[in-house]
């Protein structure tokens, strides 16, 4: 216990275990939020396949000497874009165009770091690293999670509507590919800000596990994005409190093993009050 | 004035033509009833007048102060409201937005409309309740309470009892022919349910290739283009009509 409390004692005390945490927790509550109507829409894997789009143009971004940010915003922006494009016209399937596009910008991604001999730690783009956010960093982040977590709450009904039922919605005058549009690009700046502590290959967790996890016991939309949001913030403090506290123990994967668990946990409590109320 | 008109209306999926030089028009109050077996343009003459798909050749006039999103719609059900994680008041108050614009909430009348629609379609009861754990009657009756709260004047159903039991079926077909007779909401209506449409619409459209059939159901039934498109030609609908007693 006493191991607990010195590592939330040394988060407060230090700027940039602060820095993370802030930065970490907007980003969580933004792609926990996003995820509920991507994991309800089947699109639960655009998170994935647009992180490893990041990481490739992320890759290519520090072979050329540009800033990173400035390449891959507009990129992954554009693909999320083309993905629900694709999607929609049904010309391929989704779960088969982001296994394509993901493993394919990962492969380049790799070749270009390896060839281009620039001095990237690959497992830090990969996996993430918390301790690595500069001040600027969190700037950016803000800046961008700000107008997320906004936007999110003032269209939160349309959003509502355009997930339950797209056909709907349209034929009663509401602009879905709009609001389809809005999530696309909500999305794809929260990777791509999150990926540089959360890492490419973990990031669309963040995505994922909270929605899934607050589905397992709510019944209402309402609570379920309530849940979604109080739960990927806790689980990021949770999951960055074991990292300080633990030796060697990377942040990123800490954070998505507590999801986990909190994932087992609503899963077994809603198994449970199923079979209570079926008595 | 008619609150819908077709003229000469023609629909098509790239050059293959599904709807040919169709005309027929709503008036306020009708009950229609679209039949016709599968293939035959049923839906996609619905998605154009939802505005969801273009005529290729046409038009179709909205008329008496109908504006085009004001249309109630009942689609049919999607894979992903099986599972949705919703409570009926959220879901029948997603009708209103339809009006909202930007505005980011719902005002007091529009809560009082979606409670209003609620219990016109009995289920006040179910307003808490979760939407994937209602059967399909209920759940049809959300929708349809749904769309009563995107409009005042014209519903339209796309096989509102697809896979439901005869006795839900039967209820809703009784909530339906209600909100038409008692609220003077005009119908229109997919069915597969030959015997059903003929029973309770005021009008019918069959759609049959080139052959098509609109008037009055008095005119239906006696009509030559059906009872040759009911016997033989008509092929699937036959059965149809022997399989539903409502």
């Amino acid at each position: 216990m006493n191991v607990v409390m010195e590592a939330i004692r040394n988060i407060f005390a230090y700027d940039f275990l602060l820095r993370a945490v802030i930065v970490g927790t907007l980003i969580s509550v933004c792609a926990a939020l996003l995820g509920v109507s991507l994991v309800l829409k089947r699109f639960s894997m655009m998170g994935d396949g647009l992180s490893h789009i990041g990481f490739g143009t992320l890759a290519v971004a520090a072979a050329l000497g540009f800033s990173s940010m400035a390449i891959s915003l507009p990129v992954v922006i554009g693909v999320a874009f083309l993905m629900l494009w694709l999607g929609d016209k049904g010309k391929m399937r989704g779960d088969a165009l982001v296994g394509l596009m993901s493993t394919g910008a990962l492969a380049i991604g790799v070749l270009v770091v390896s060839i281009s001999g620039t001095n990237i730690n690959l497992m830090d783009f990969l996996f993430g690293s918390v301790f690595a956010l500069a001040k600027q960093d969190v700037q950016i982040s803000l800046l961008l999670a700000i107008p997320v977590l906004i936007l999110f709450i003032l269209f939160y009904h349309k959003i509502f509507a355009v997930t339950f039922d797209g056909t709907f919605s349209k034929a009663t005058g509401i602009r879905t590919g709009l609001y389809s549009s809005l999530i696309a690009v909500l999305t794809a700046v929260t990777i791509v800000v999150g990926m540089r502590f959360m890492g490419a290959l973990l990031i669309s967790g963040l995505v994922v596990f909270p929605p899934l996890t607050a589905m397992q016991v709510c019944k209402k939309f309402r609570s379920v994005v309530l849940c979604t949001a109080i739960l990927s913030g806790r689980s990021f403090f949770v999951g960055m409190v074991l990292s300080v506290a633990v030796p060697n123990c990377p942040a990123g994967a800490c954070v998505i093993c507590v999801n986990l668990v909190f994932f087992f946990i609503f899963s077994l409590a809603g198994r449970i009050r199923t079979i209570v109320a079926k008595d | 004035m008619a609150l819908i008109t077709c003229k000469d209306l023609t629909l098509a999926y790239e050059n293959h033509i599904v709807v040919e030089n169709l005309s027929f028009e709503v008036n306020p109050g009708d009950y229609l009833c679209i039949i016709g077996e599968n293939g035959s343009g049923k839906t996609t003459l619905m998605k154009a007048l939802l505005g969801l798909k273009k005529a290729k050749y046409g038009t179709i006039e909205f008329g008496d102060g109908l504006h085009k999103n004001e249309i109630g719609y009942l689609p049919q059900q999607t894979f992903v409201q099986k599972d949705f994680p919703a409570s009926v008041y959220e879901v029948v108050l997603s009708g209103c937005l339809n009006r909202s614009g930007f505005r980011p909430f719902y005002t007091k009348a529009e809560k009082q409309k979606a409670l209003e629609n609620m219990a016109k379609l009995n289920i006040t009861s179910l307003k808490d309740a979760c939407y994937r754990e209602l059967s399909g009657g209920q759940q049809q009756r959300v929708l349809l309470a749904r769309a009563l709260c995107a409009t005042q004047k014209i519903l339209l159903l796309d096989e509102p009892v697809t896979g439901l039991d005869p006795v839900a079926t039967g209820e809703l077909y009784e909530l339906i022919d209600h909100l038409n007779h008692k609220h003077g909401i005009t119908v229109i209506m997919i069915s597969h349910d030959v015997s059903c449409a003929v029973a309770r619409a005021t009008h019918i459209l069959h759609l049959h290739q080139s052959l098509t059939f609109f008037g009055k159901k008095e005119e239906y039934a006696a009509c030559e283009i059906c009872s040759r498109l009911d016997s033989g030609e008509g092929g699937g609908h036959h059965e149809c009509c022997d399989g539903s007693h409502s």
